[in-house]
C-alpha cells in the first residue's frame, strides 16, 4: 500500500512541474468554457427551463465540465502506457513486483489530484470571478459530489487503461483513442448536457459509462438530481467504474500473457 | 581568397536560471568569443575541442542557423546570417547525431527530394548520385526506408545527401560517431579522396583523433569558446609533445609536489601529473624525487602523442595547476 | 512565393505518396475524421431540438453558417494545420536542419507533415456547407454566390493566419500548445454559432482582434439577407478579403520575427 502511495505522490509531483503547460491549459479550458456557456445561455434565453437549468446553472455546468476534463483525463492526458508498449519499455513495468493496473491507477490518482487542484480549481475560480457561479445545491450535495468525483476519476482511468491495453494488439492506438475520445466528448455531457438531448439519445447516454465522467458529478453539484435519485446515479457511476476496472484486469492478464509469448 | 573567413566572431547566450522558487535570473553565457580564422579552398581542417567548447555553435554560425553576437563571418564572401539561402546552396552539412534524411521514406526518395529542393539538374544529379552511391556502397540500400538502416549505413546516406548538390564546402559534425571500425575507415577514405579529386573544402568536427590524424593537415583547437591553437597537426605534437608525463598515484592526497626539472600540471586527489622535458631530466630522476617526497602507490609514464599534446594544451589554457577542487577539468574523450 | 509552393508540392507530395501506400489505414482514418467532425454538427442539431431559433437564427441558417466556417477551417487545417508541430521540431532540435536547406523553414515544416487524411474534416465542412446552402432559405443572386465562394477562400486564409500566429508563440514559450488550441480550435468553435450569442467584448474581439467574425459571420449575414451586423456598417460583409490580407501580413511578419529570434538565441 505504501508503494502505491509513493507512486501517486511521485506522479503528483511530476505533473506539478509542468507549470507553463498547466497555465496554458487553464486558459484553454476557460476559453472553451466561455464559448460553451454562451451557447447554452442562448438556449436558456430562447427556451427558459430547457434542460432543467437556469442561465447561471448552464454557465456553472460549462465551467465545471471544462474544469473536470483534465481531471478525468478526457483527452488522453498521460497516455504513457501505449507509448511504452510501442517502445517495448512496458516489459520493465511487467517485471516489477507490483500490480500493473494498480501501479498505473496510483500514478493516475496522483495526476488527477494535481489536475483537480492545480488546473480545475483555477478554472472554477476564473469562472466564478468572470460570471459568478451557482452554488452547490446543499451540503449533502457537496458530499455526494466529492464521492462522485472519485468515481469519475476511476471511470476515466478504467476507460483509458482499456484503450491503452489495445496497444498490445494494435500497436497504434490512435484509432481506438479517437473512437473513445469522440464517444466521450459526445456522451459525457461535455459538448452539450445530456439533459438537452432528445429523449431516446439521453436515455442511451445515461446508460453508458461516459456520463460518469462529467454529467453525473455536475448533476449532483447543481442539484439536477437530488436525494435518493442522486445516490442511485452515483452508485451507477461506481458500478461502471468497477466494471471497467475489472474488465481492465481481465484484458491485462491476456495482454501480459501475449507479451510473454512474444518475448517482450 | 579564403572560402571561409571569420573575424572576432563571438556568440553570447542569455540563459534564464532559476533563482529561488519563483524568480528567474538571467545569466550571460559566452559560448564563443574572439574567433578569427581563414580557411582556403581545398583545405581539410579538423576542429576539435571538449564538449561544450563551442564547436557546434561555430558551425551553426557558419551555416546561418545562429546569428553571431559580434564579429563577422563570410562564406564565399556571403554573410550566412543574411544570405542563408544562398549560402545553403554552397554548403553541405552532415550532423553525426541528427539525420538530414526523411525518416520513413526510402533512401533514394530522400535523395530525389533533396535534388529538387536544391534544384540540381537531372543529368548532373544522375552522375553525381551514381558516383556517390558507388563510393559509399549504397547500392543495396537505396530502396530501404531510412529508419531501417543501421547507424553506419545512415551515416553514409547522410554524407551522400550532403554532397548531392556538389557543394564546394562541407561541414561534418562527428561523422564517425558510433561507427564500427570498417565503416569509419570507409568514410575517411571517401572524404580524403573527395578532397583530393574535387578540392572540396572540409571542416571536420570530431572527438576521434584518428579521424584528425588520417585526414587533416590543419587543426583548430577550441576550448571554452576561444581558439587555443590553429595550425598544422605536426606543429601540435612538436610544440607541445616534447614533454613526457609522469602520472603518480600517491598513498594519500598531498600538495603539489616540488620536483626539480618537472612541474605539476594536475592534481586530483591522490593522483598527480608531472610534466618534464626529456632534455632536462630523466624519468628515473623524477621518480626518485617524488618517491623521496611522498609514498607512491602506482605510477605510469605517458609519452607525447596528439592526445596528450592536446590535453596539455587545455591545461595550458589555465594558468596555475589546480588542486582538483572546483574548476572543471577538461578531457578529450577518445 | 512561387518557390514556396514548389517546395511544398515536392515534399508534401512525397508525404502523400507515402501515406497512400497504406491505402486501407488511410481510408479508415479519413472516414473517422469525417465522422468525428460530423458529431460536432450533431451537437448543433441537438441544441436545436430544444429551441426553434438561437439569437434569431434558424437551424437552416446556422447550418449554413456552421458549414461555411467548418469548410474554411478544414481547408486551413489541411494546408497549414501542421504548423502546430513546429514546437515539436524546436523541442527535438530538428528545426535546425530545416535552416540548412535553401528553402523557407515554414514551408518545410508544413510540407513535412502534410496529411491528406485531414480531407475528412474538409469533406464534412463542405458537405454541411452544401446542405446549408440548400436549407437556409437563401435568395441566391450572382453576387451572393460569388461572395459565398470567395468567403470560403478568405475564411481559410484568415484561419491559416491565426494558425501561424498562434504557432509562433512556441518560439518564446514552449509549452503553449493548449493555449494555441484555444485560439485555433476555439476560433472554429465560436464560428459555429451566430456571434450575437456572445458577450459584447467577445464580439469585439472576434471582429477586430482575432477576426473570426469575418470568416463566416459577416458574409453570411449579407447572403442570408439578415441585418444583425453587430453595429458594423454594410460593407463589413465584404471586408473579408481585406481582413484576410491584413491577417496574412501580420502572420508573415510575426513568423519572420519568431525565426529571427530563434536564430539569435539558439534552441
Amino acid at each position: 500500500m505504501r508503494l502505491y502511495a509513493e507512486v501517486a505522490k511521485r506522479s503528483f509531483r511530476r505533473w506539478s512541474t509542468y507549470r507553463a503547460a498547466t497555465i496554458s491549459g487553464i486558459f484553454k479550458n476557460s476559453v472553451f468554457g466561455f464559448i460553451r456557456a454562451s451557447i447554452l445561455v442562448a438556449v436558456a434565453h430562447a427556451r427558459p427551463g430547457a434542460g432543467g437549468l437556469s442561465v447561471k446553472g448552464f454557465v456553472t455546468f460549462s465551467v465545471l465540465s471544462q474544469a473536470l476534463t483534465s481531471y478525468v483525463g478526457i483527452f488522453g492526458d498521460g497516455d504513457e502506457i501505449s507509448e511504452r508498449v510501442r517502445t517495448g519499455d512496458v516489459v520493465t513495468d511487467l517485471y516489477r513486483p507490483a500490480d500493473f493496473q494498480l501501479w498505473w491507477l496510483a500514478a493516475d490518482v496522483g495526476r488527477g489530484v494535481f489536475q483537480l487542484l492545480g488546473r480545475g480549481l483555477p478554472i472554477v475560480a476564473v469562472g466564478a470571478l468572470v460570471y459568478g457561479l451557482q452554488a452547490p445545491a446543499s451540503i449533502a450535495a457537496c458530499a455526494l459530489f466529492a464521492v462522485s468525483l472519485v468515481a469519475a476519476l476511476l471511470t476515466g482511468f478504467g476507460l483509458r487503461f482499456l484503450v491503452a491495453l489495445s496497444a498490445f494488439w494494435l500497436f497504434d492506438t490512435r484509432g481506438t483513442r479517437q473512437l473513445t475520445d469522440t464517444l466521450t466528448m459526445f456522451f459525457s455531457g461535455l459538448l452539450v448536457p445530456l439533459s438537452l438531448f432528445p429523449a431516446g439519445l439521453e436515455h442511451l447516454g445515461r446508460l453508458l459509462p461516459f456520463a460518469g465522467l462529467v454529467q453525473t458529478p455536475t448533476d449532483v453539484f447543481l442539484g439536477t438530481v437530488t436525494g435518493w435519485d442522486a445516490v442511485a446515479r452515483v452508485a451507477f457511476q461506481f458500478a461502471w467504474a468497477l466494471a471497467l476496472l475489472a474488465g481492465g484486469r481481465y484484458v491485462m492478464t491476456s495482454a501480459t500473457r501475449r507479451v510473454v509469448i512474444q518475448g517482450g | 581568397m579564403p572560402v571561409i573567413e571569420t573575424e572576432d566572431l563571438g556568440k553570447t547566450f542569455r540563459v534564464r536560471r532559476r533563482a529561488g522558487r519563483l524568480r528567474r535570473r538571467v545569466e550571460e553565457v559566452v559560448a564563443v568569443s574572439g574567433l578569427s580564422f581563414a580557411i582556403e579552398p581545398g583545405e581539410m581542417v579538423g576542429y576539435i575541442g571538449p564538449n561544450g567548447a563551442g564547436k557546434s555553435t561555430t558551425i551553426k554560425m557558419l551555416t546561418g542557423i545562429l546569428v553571431p553576437s559580434h564579429g563577422t563571418v563570410r562564406v564565399n564572401g556571403l554573410d550566412p546570417s543574411r544570405k542563408r539561402i544562398e549560402v545553403a546552396r554552397q554548403v553541405g552539412v552532415v550532423f553525426g547525431q541528427r539525420s538530414q534524411l526523411w525518416w520513413d521514406l526510402p533512401l533514394v526518395d530522400s535523395f530525389e527530394l533533396l535534388r529538387r529542393v536544391y534544384r540540381v539538374e537531372e543529368p548532373t544529379f544522375r552522375s553525381t548520385l551514381g558516383e556517390l552511391v558507388e563510393l559509399l556502397e549504397l547500392n543495396e540500400l537505396l530502396e530501404v526506408p531510412v529508419r531501417q538502416l543501421s547507424l553506419g549505413q545512415r551515416m553514409r546516406g547522410d554524407i551522400a545527401a550532403a554532397l548531392l548538390h556538389d557543394p564546394p564546402i562541407v561541414y561534418l559534425d562527428e561523422p564517425t560517431i558510433g561507427l564500427d571500425v570498417v565503416s569509419k575507415a570507409r568514410v575517411r577514405e571517401f572524404l580524403a579522396s573527395r578532397n583530393a579529386t574535387r578540392g572540396t573544402t572540409v571542416l571536420l568536427t570530431t572527438h576521434d583523433l584518428d579521424d584528425i590524424e588520417r585526414l587533416c593537415q590543419r587543426v583548430m583547437i577550441i576550448d571554452h569558446g576561444s581558439l587555443l591553437f590553429d595550425g598544422g597537426l605536426a606543429d601540435v605534437v612538436e610544440r607541445l609533445g616534447q614533454e613526457r608525463t609522469l602520472v603518480v598515484d600517491l598513498a594519500a592526497p598531498a600538495a603539489p609536489l616540488t620536483v626539480p626539472g618537472a612541474r605539476v600540471v594536475h592534481v586530483d586527489g591522490v593522483r598527480q601529473r608531472l610534466a618534464f622535458k626529456q632534455s632536462e631530466t630523466s624519468a628515473a630522476a623524477v621518480i626518485a624525487a617524488v618517491a623521496s617526497a611522498a609514498e607512491i602507490v602506482e605510477l605510469t609514464i605517458e609519452e607525447p602523442d596528439i592526445e596528450s599534446a592536446i590535453r596539455r594544451l587545455y591545461e595550458l589554457g589555465l594558468d596555475q595547476p589546480d588542486t582538483g577542487e572546483g574548476a572543471p577539468r577538461v578531457k578529450i574523450d577518445p | 512565393m512561387l518557390d514556396a509552393i514548389r517546395v511544398y508540392r515536392i515534399i508534401g507530395g512525397a508525404r502523400v505518396r507515402s501515406d497512400l501506400q497504406y491505402r486501407a489505414s488511410f481510408v479508415l482514418f479519413t472516414i473517422s475524421q469525417f465522422t468525428i467532425t460530423a458529431l460536432d454538427f450533431l451537437a448543433v442539431l441537438i441544441v436545436f431540438s430544444n429551441v426553434h431559433a438561437l439569437n434569431g437564427w434558424t437551424l437552416g441558417q446556422v447550418t449554413f453558417l456552421y458549414g461555411m466556417g467548418n469548410f474554411a477551417f478544414g481547408l486551413a487545417d489541411l494546408f497549414i494545420g501542421s504548423i502546430e508541430y513546429v514546437q515539436v521540431d524546436i523541442r527535438l532540435g530538428t528545426f535546425d536542419r530545416l535552416l540548412l536547406r535553401p528553402a523557407s523553414p515554414l514551408v518545410q515544416v508544413l510540407a513535412d507533415r502534410f496529411s491528406l487524411r485531414r480531407l475528412g474534416k474538409v469533406a464534412e465542412g463542405a458537405l454541411v456547407f452544401a446542405i446549408g446552402c440548400g436549407v437556409a432559405g437563401i435568395h441566391w443572386t450572382v453576387g451572393r454566390i460569388a461572395l459565398a465562394a470567395l468567403s470560403i477562400l478568405t475564411g481559410a486564409t484568415i484561419f491559416s493566419a491565426i494558425w501561424v500566429l498562434t504557432a509562433c508563440v512556441c518560439f518564446w514559450w514552449v509549452e503553449a500548445r493548449e493555449a494555441q488550441n484555444a485560439l485555433t480550435y476555439g476560433g472554429s468553435f465560436v464560428a459555429q454559432y451566430p456571434i450575437g450569442i456572445y458577450g459584447v467584448w467577445l464580439r469585439r474581439l472576434l471582429a477586430y482582434t482575432v477576426p473570426v467574425a469575418f470568416v463566416n459571420y459577416f458574409p453570411a449575414v449579407y447572403i442570408l439577407g439578415r441585418h444583425d451586423r453587430l453595429g458594423l456598417p454594410m460593407w463589413a460583409s465584404f471586408a473579408s478579403p481585406a481582413v484576410a490580407a491584413i491577417s496574412v501580413a501580420a502572420a508573415a511578419t510575426v513568423w519572420r520575427v519568431a525565426v529571427r529570434h530563434y536564430r539569435s538565441t539558439g534552441s
